[in-house]
């Protein structure tokens, strides 16, 4: 059937289409984006029979209320979310996330919201029908690239669902278990040595806490506030995520997908590309402390996550 | 030359050209821009996300799983950076009408500075100017050097919202605002000219590192009626 689309009967809070990421163009400012837990958008995306690089729905706290026209499709839900499906019967199921469903021409998914953790992600059999801008599904709402005019969704869209062929009726599982652990690992940044050794030392034994300044751009931290005795700014310089800026205020910041290209405030650490998903998921409110690790111990932790990724990617064959 | 290379974090190689920001150290960092970028689109290197030049540093983000930091290190140990890329660059005129409802920060910038705001626009108009590099915001280009009686620091609270358009400038830059975004430079003018153009998908970006650009003044009713 063609034609077949979500009408959206509540967009949720910040409901984008996300992918891997925009690469190779920093250089013109433009940021990577992409989904912020990327183990999770893929878990999504595999579920139901796609290619892990398919564009899914991201939403952030509170989800989308999405109806399906013209069509039947797989979809799958990763993340920890709350969320109910309504059947065309009027029956409503409780929805359970790292399986794949059905949903039938009409029936209702509602998000109702993430919990413990910032962002889920929605992925139907097939993907969704976006168009790539610079070879990415991601929706920059800062800049307004990507699909939906770089807009985040509202009930005046339709999402629109690509043409299946893989439609199925066996169902995939997950037995996902991410040990929820508030130990972030930081490798020494740059500019590790314009802090005071008091604050070298802080950095790695306090306790931060997440502010309400968290977006998918980034995280900023409360708590002790680290002592800079060099200079508060360096010259404007390329950025990366997971990168751990400390402005004048002596209060980090956590570069998250969305962040600005360059940046100009001393940066004391990175988080290891291991953890970038887990801190990603944050909420305001949460408890963390950094653990200093070498480049080479980071490398390693990164295979093992790698491992750990294809293993749960295993158990949806 | 490049004086150091270190990791920053797990997938990024930090590329450091000194202290010192010029227009020559600037160069240099783009020609080594140039040469990975030609060898990434060339397919000869794996695993590169981006390169991110800046005035004096060159950052390179790769995908750890594809990648490392030693491999990438030493590509870049390895290149010879061809300057004579570097010839292409081109000049760019760029319309700003210094209106007092634009140039935000002309007066205050005239009390501090001790000249009158036409001598401020004199020293900063009609001079060429190089591109040190593009970002922070799409497409925004980081200009210099301006005339030093005209050199200020950043505002001490950042505004919340600096008009799409604005041309700002501090220390011995100076910029235009591309979106309408937070930001800290003093502005003195705005241009109704495209910087960026997020449906010209081939070029998005009217001004890239290395090119020439100047600014010349229009009035409010050039202003309202600019056509590109």
């Amino acid at each position: 059937m063609n034609n077949t689309y979500f009408e959206i009967l509540r967009a949720g809070i910040n409901t984008t289409a996300q992918d891997e990421g925009r690469n190779h163009m920093y250089h013109l400012g433009i940021t990577v984006s992409g989904a912020i837990d990327q183990r999770n958008y893929k878990l999504s995306n595999k579920l139901v029979n796609n290619s892990l690089s398919e564009a899914s729905i991201e939403f952030a706290y509170q989800g989308p209320l999405l109806k399906l026209k013209n069509g039947k499709i797989n979809f799958s839900i990763t993340g920890e979310v709350i969320f109910k499906i309504i059947r065309k019967t009027l029956k409503v199921e409780e929805g359970v996330c790292y399986k794949s469903y059905i949903l039938e021409d009409k029936e209702q998914i509602d998000i109702i919201s993430t919990k413990n953790t910032a962002y889920g992600y929605l992925s139907v059999s097939g993907g969704f029908k976006l168009e790539k801008i610079w070879n990415s599904y991601s929706i920059n709402t800062k800049a307004n690239i990507g699909p939906n005019n770089g807009k985040k969704y509202s009930s005046e869209n339709k999402i629109f669902i690509k043409n299946s062929k893989s439609l199925t009726n066996k169902e995939f599982k997950i037995n996902y278990n991410e040990i929820s652990d508030n130990v972030i690992r930081v490798i020494k940044g740059t500019n590790f040595d314009y802090f005071s050794k008091k604050s070298q030392n802080s950095f790695f034994s306090e306790e931060f806490s997440v502010t309400k300044l968290a977006d998918r751009m980034g995280i900023r931290l409360s708590g002790n506030k680290l002592e800079n005795i060099v200079s508060t700014n360096i010259k404007s310089e390329g950025l990366v995520r997971g990168a751990i800026q400390v402005p004048a205020d002596g209060n980090p910041i956590i570069m998250l997908s969305d962040h600005g290209t360059i940046g100009g405030y001393p940066k004391i650490g990175v988080v290891i590309s291991a953890d970038l998903d887990r801190v990603g998921q944050l909420t305001p409110g949460s408890i963390i402390n950094f653990k200093e690790v070498s480049l080479e111990e980071a490398q390693n932790i990164f295979k093992a996550y790698t491992e750990d990724t294809d293993n749960y990617l295993n158990e949806a064959n | 030359m490049i004086k150091n290379i270190s990791n920053l974090g797990d997938a990024a190689v930090y590329c450091d050209f000194g202290l010192d920001i010029n227009e020559k150290i600037n160069l240099n960092v783009i020609s080594y821009f140039n040469s990975l970028s030609k060898l990434v689109e060339e397919h000869k290197i794996n695993g590169i996300n981006n390169i991110t030049p800046s005035y004096n540093k060159l950052i390179i983000s790769f995908d750890l799983s594809i990648t490392n930091y030693s491999k990438i290190r030493q590509i870049i140990l390895d290149i010879r950076p061809d300057n004579e890329i570097n010839n292409s660059h081109k000049k760019i005129k760029i319309p700003v009408c210094c209106d007092d409802e634009f140039g935000l920060d002309l007066s205050r910038l005239s009390d501090k500075t001790k000249l009158s705001k036409k001598k401020i626009l004199e020293l900063h108009l009609n001079k060429d100017y190089f591109c040190y590099m593009t970002g922070f915001i799409a497409g925004m280009p980081f200009l210099g050097d301006i005339d030093t009686n005209i050199r200020c620091d950043r505002l001490e609270t950042p505004r919340v919202n600096v008009p799409k358009g604005s041309v700002g400038i501090t220390e011995q830059f100076t910029n235009i605002y591309t979106f309408a975004s937070p930001g800290g430079w003093n502005i003195i003018g705005n241009t109704p000219q495209k910087i960026f153009d997020p449906l010209n998908l081939a070029e998005p970006a009217l001004i890239k590192p290395g090119d020439k650009v100047s600014f010349y003044q229009i009035s409010k009713e050039e202003y309202q009626n600019w056509n590109e």
